[in-house]
């Protein structure tokens, strides 16, 4: 399937964010949840097929201009499959950030045989603010992990703060290995610009760096995805900025 | 290009500080992910995929335009969000063009915005410009890259796990075609735009080095 689907997020002048553009087509549904009485605005992404399978090519463009605040989220995990012999499934996202974006989808699960490759690259201008999740499950239960890549690009102010690519599958060399993800199968990684409300709770498998441009990044592996949520999910919660302690 | 000289640059035995590091092995050890010979490999084999392969790219790159040296540091950081690995690259680059001072002029290009010769830079860049004031290609540096990135940690899995050196050179010689392949494919793309040069992560050597900075005692730096 191809599909394409684009949200802008404007300042509404009364302090609101209004959505000026919001569409979809299957199998990349956007929707506008939560009340309208705040400053920001809630977009689920919602997805309208199984997938992404393999010969999928998948597009979404979110602009956030000065002043609007978005919130992105998606009512289930994305589950790669493998499908029919076809090229990867792809999907690939553009982001413009004028006002404040916060990017916290459900993890996706690569699927046993699955091929599959996200390609994000976010441009910040100067004085934007960013929350950037993503997380990734290598495998359902008990079986091996899928083919996925994600390669993330993220620049603030016309400059490339954060550039990093992780590849997991049979055919990623070393990839468990305990350089990359050792017994993990989940890894979950956080961008923030200018930074996050909380910090860590000290855990072997998880660590807040400081980027050499503004921002941090918080990573965290773990056995399960369980693991990763108890490291990050405080980091990103909107309302409560105090982080709750996290499992070792 | 000499093969002699490319042994001289890719030699451990070169006086720039490496045998003070573990490439991030010291943490894994400490952590309970690598214990045996077997995980020394799949930590080799993943490092040299993706730090490695990153390594490689930008040593070839700068070899290739020394001029753009300030543009693939600043990539480097870029692709290195943990403080303590920038700060361990930067130590090491400090280190290699002090060594590199009394072996071959740096192109007479790498000169910093105010007219100076440049002393602070991630250790691939430098690993570069080295190899292009040898007289080496891109290809050169990024093989010496390669391999210094799977020997050093080699030889720090030696001294950290008590494990029988013939065996650990074993590993090496293993990956020794895994590191050519790594090496053309960083060569091939040491034209391109900094962006779109290898960006492959390594999570657990992020993590595994924000913790060892923290330790009071260790063996090595990094």
């Amino acid at each position: 399937m191809r599909a394409f689907a684009q949200v802008v997020a404007e300042a509404d002048g009364r302090g609101g964010t209004r959505l000026a553009v919001l569409r979809g087509e299957s199998p990349l549904l956007l929707r506008r949840t939560g009340g309208r009485s705040g400053g920001d605005a809630t977009v689920h992404l919602v997805g309208g097929a199984a997938g992404p399978l393999r010969g999928d090519d998948l597009r979404l463009e979110v602009t956030v201009r000065a002043g609007a605040v978005l919130t992105v989220r998606s009512v289930a995990a994305q589950l790669a499959l493998p499908g029919r012999p076809a090229p990867a499934s792809r999907l690939v996202i553009h982001a413009s950030v004028a006002g404040t974006l916060r990017w916290l989808p459900e993890p996706l699960i690569a699927a046993a045989g699955c091929d599959h490759h996200t390609s994000s690259v976010i441009e910040v201008a100067e004085g934007g603010e960013l929350v950037w999740r993503d997380d990734l499950v290598c495998g359902r239960h008990a079986e091996p992990s899928g083919d996925v890549r994600l390669d993330t690009t993220i620049r603030y102010g016309g400059r490339t703060l954060y550039r990093h690519d992780l590849t997991v599958g049979r055919h990623a060399d070393g990839w468990d290995g305990a350089a990359v993800l050792g017994g993990g199968r989940a890894v979950g990684t956080v961008v923030a610009v200018p930074g996050l409300p909380g910090t860590l709770t000290a855990s072997p498998g998880a660590a807040l760096m400081p980027l050499a441009g503004p921002g941090v990044l918080a990573t965290a592996v773990g056995a399960d995805i369980r693991q990763v949520q108890a490291a990050l999910d405080p980091l990103c919660a909107t309302e409560a900025p105090t982080p709750l302690p996290v499992a070792a | 290009m000499s093969l002699a000289t490319l042994l001289v640059l890719a030699d451990g035995r070169l006086p720039a500080g490496g045998h003070a590091h573990s490439g991030g092995l010291e943490a894994q050890v400490s952590a309970g992910r690598v214990r045996d010979l077997d995980d020394v490999f799949g930590f080799l084999r993943g490092k040299l995929a993706t730090g490695g392969l990153v390594s490689a790219a930008f040593a070839a790159a700068a070899c290739r335009r020394p001029g753009e040296w300030a543009a693939l540091d600043d990539g480097l950081d870029a692709r290195t969000p943990s403080p303590a690995l920038r700060k361990a690259s930067r130590a090491q680059g400090r280190a290699l063009l002090r060594a590199g001072r009394s072996m071959w002029p740096l192109p007479a290009v790498v000169r910093t915005a105010g007219g100076t010769v440049p002393r602070d830079m991630h250790q691939p860049v430098a690993l570069g410009l080295l190899a292009a004031g040898a007289g080496l290609g891109p290809l050169d540096a990024a093989v010496a890259a390669a391999h210094g990135v799977t020997t050093g940690s080699a030889g720090a899995a030696v001294r950290l796990l008590g494990l029988d050196p013939y065996a650990v050179h074993g590993l090496l010689a293993r990956l020794a075609p895994e590191c050519d392949r790594i090496a053309a494919e960083a060569a091939c793309r040491s034209d391109d735009p900094v962006d779109d040069l290898p960006a492959a992560g390594s999570p657990l050597l992020d993590i595994g080095a924000e913790h060892h900075a923290t330790w009071e005692v260790r063996l090595f730096a990094s």
